[in-house]
């Protein structure tokens, strides 16, 4: 089976603060990392390379940099890596990202499952793994706890719902999201990272792809722009208080009594 | 539509390094020949407005123009789950007649289902001027190749200039291929819409994962689809009578396609459900022990409140992720939430900041909680909860 997970790569932390004179968006750190739900998108793909033989291909777009989520996917145990990197692919949103990814997926051949994480901790959108199935024109499920069993041509797996769980049968190729824990992402091995004496990762720009129109990618590519950045509202109407515990606990019950919660 | 024009002949090494700094995704690089902006640029601009002035600027190309006056009206997909419609359905079609109303176009509802007419009948009391019903025994469970064809179709008869869905999980398995299908622009949960004159969406939500909320657009494209969470938005109000036409569209069998077969469906038992809390303790890292934990329980219980949580806490273990408040949890909506503990990070903001009344507790007095709190308590949760536990007359245990 050729098994394809994208992942990405997300900043560090989620801490970014604008600063209020000048309206600069403020980062702390550089730092960045895998994003957490894409663990579970590898750990997924590796089982079903264990159980029915196969490979595993890891794929992310994003500045040079993100080369090292495909190298931490590595050395968790998959084959390769493809990086799509390009000056044109930036601004990108959902759709172009999709876009550009599924042109990358094409590029690479035919894959018999595409595997992604349920969202990413930076984004919060949980759209691109859908929006590239239907750019595949392949059928996909969202949010699968397990992939049971591959039955010939086609796979059984549990998908969450918000109230019930549903065993559905899907014919591969297909695209499935993977919903958090739904298991336990393997560790990188450092066995593996020390031994691997070449890992291999190909590298995609606009020109080796088979669409190589600028105006599909990227910012120009993108249905959607953003027309401002801006900090938060806050709140009037609020109201601080300090002191010591026991006074602090006095107002606070007197706030709760008045609105008639005690 | 634009893109950024690197003017090297400004470039010094002390420019750039200027550039470099101001660009707060590390896009900008500068090898000592070449300032450069590679593929982690997110086209904010900041470099264009804030930088050295001419080093970067932004060109602007030209736009294929739309028609924008022949796609009219909002929709509003209603999703159901054993022909209970979803309620993030009212609280969208009320946001979806104040959009309509500012550019005098009609409101549709959209239903996809079987077998589920009344259902369907009592939405209509919510104020949309049609409500369609897709009806077929092979559209009962939702799928998302199918509900995407019978979407197509809804879209291309009704040509809305808004699509609005939930952001359930079903919501946010077909919103991405339906607008993949049109490809058109796609929003997730938007945490505040406005409509321009010219039936442009204006929709908000926070993003670049921080302390930032974005203002989107999809100037030139329709239709414009957002999703929006549960409890975002009040609910429309019900009208006494029903409201609009009623349009029944009976699928035939064979266009609906799909290889995706059910084979067993369960029930998940006792769910919990902090989205329809009245009353809610919300815990955040400040929480740091088990002492901790049994005050927020037991200030939960004199309230008859539900407990809640941040993602760290959910992370380090301490709770279910069912009771996780913010973008990668639930959004709630109650009467009273007290936080603790919690410094209030856009994220998790964004998922209570719609509560009726928000009390904070935080050591920190310039944490971001205290921005959106209605009444903020500088000072220590292990002794201020304790004092106000046994002041509400709790704490015999």
């Amino acid at each position: 089976m050729r098994i394809l997970v994208c992942i990405k790569q997300v900043p560090g932390t989620a801490k970014v603060d604008v600063d209020e004179k000048t309206g600069v968006l403020k980062r702390d750190t550089a730092e960045t990392k895998m994003n957490p739900f894409d663990l579970f998108a590898i750990e997924e793909g590796l089982k079903i390379r264990e159980k029915y033989g196969g490979n595993v291909d890891v794929l992310t777009m994003g500045p040079s940099q993100a080369e090292a989520v495909l190298v931490e996917a590595v050395w968790m145990g998959a084959d390769r890596g493809i990086l799509l990197s390009d000056r044109n692919f930036a601004g990108a949103d959902v759709a172009a990202t999709s876009y550009t990814i599924v042109q990358g997926i094409r590029k690479m051949g035919d894959y018999d499952l595409i595997i992604c994480g349920k969202q990413t901790t930076d984004g919060d959108t949980a759209q691109t793994g859908p929006e590239a199935a239907e750019f595949l024109q392949i059928e996909h499920i969202s949010n699968v706890l397990e992939i049971e069993r591959k039955e010939g041509g086609r796979l059984v797996v549990l998908e969450n719902q918000d109230d019930c769980v549903r065993k559905l049968e899907i014919p591969l190729p297909c695209l499935i999201t993977v919903e958090k824990n739904a298991n336990t992402p393997r560790l990188p091995s450092l066995k593996r990272a020390l031994t691997e004496k070449q890992i291999e990762i190909i590298k995609l720009e606009l020109r080796d792809l088979p669409d190589t129109d600028t105006n599909h990618y990227g910012l120009t590519g993108s249905p959607t722009q953003v027309e401002r950045i801006f900090p938060p509202e806050k709140k009037e109407t609020k109201q601080m208080f300090e002191g010591n515990a026991g006074q602090i606990a006095a107002k606070f019950k007197e706030i709760l009594t008045e609105q008639k919660f005690v | 539509m634009g893109r950024l024009e690197i003017h090297q002949e400004l470039v010094t090494r002390e420019i750039a390094e200027k550039m470099c700094e101001i660009c707060p995704f590390h896009a900008i690089s500068y090898d000592g020949n070449v300032l450069e902006v590679d593929a982690g640029c997110k086209m904010c601009r900041l470099c264009v407005k804030k930088g050295i002035p001419g080093v970067i600027t932004w060109e602007e190309t030209a736009e294929k123009e739309i028609d924008k006056s022949s796609w009219k009206g909002i929709a509003v997909f209603a999703e159901q789950e054993e022909g209970v419609i979803h309620p993030v359905a009212y609280e969208l079609l009320g946001k979806a007649k104040e959009l309509a109303a500012v550019v005098s176009q009609p409101v549709y509802a959209v239903v996809i289902g079987n077998a589920m007419e009344k259902a369907v009948k009592e939405l209509m009391h919510y104020g949309a001027d049609a409500t369609y019903y897709y009806e077929s025994e092979n559209l009962e469970e939702f799928s998302p190749v199918p509900y995407t064809d019978v979407l197509e179709d809804f879209l291309e008869e009704v040509r809305p200039a808004v699509i609005m869905f939930g952001a359930t999980i079903k919501g946010r398995s077909l919103a991405p291929r339906a607008a993949a299908r049109f490809r058109t622009g796609l929003t997730a949960d938007c945490t505040a819409l406005l409509m321009k004159e010219n039936s442009d969406l204006v929709q908000i939500r926070p993003a670049f994962g921080g302390n930032i909320m974005a203002q989107i657009v999809t100037p030139n494209v329709r239709p414009q689809c957002c999703t929006v969470r549960y409890k975002v938005f009040p609910k429309a109000l019900r009208h006494s009578k029903p409201c609009g036409k009623f349009i029944l569209r009976k699928i035939q069998d064979e266009r609906i396609r799909t290889g995706i077969r059910l084979l067993r469906k369960t029930k998940k038992p006792g769910q919990i459900d902090i989205s329809e809390a009245e009353v809610i303790v919300a815990a955040g890292r400040g929480i740091h022990d088990k002492k901790g934990m049994n005050l927020a329980e037991d200030l939960a219980e004199i309230l008859h409140a539900q407990m809640a949580c941040t993602r760290p806490l959910v992370e380090a273990g301490r709770f279910d992720a069912r009771r996780q408040i913010g973008l990668s949890g639930r959004t709630v909506k109650p009467k009273l939430i007290i936080t603790l503990g919690i410094s209030g990070a856009v994220q998790f903001a964004a998922g209570m900041k719609g509560a009726d009344c928000i009390i904070a507790v935080n050591k920190d007095r310039n944490a971001a909680i205290f921005d959106v709190a209605h009444y903020g308590f500088v000072g220590d949760l292990y002794e201020i909860v304790p004092e106000l536990i046994s002041l509400l007359g709790g704490g015999g245990k």
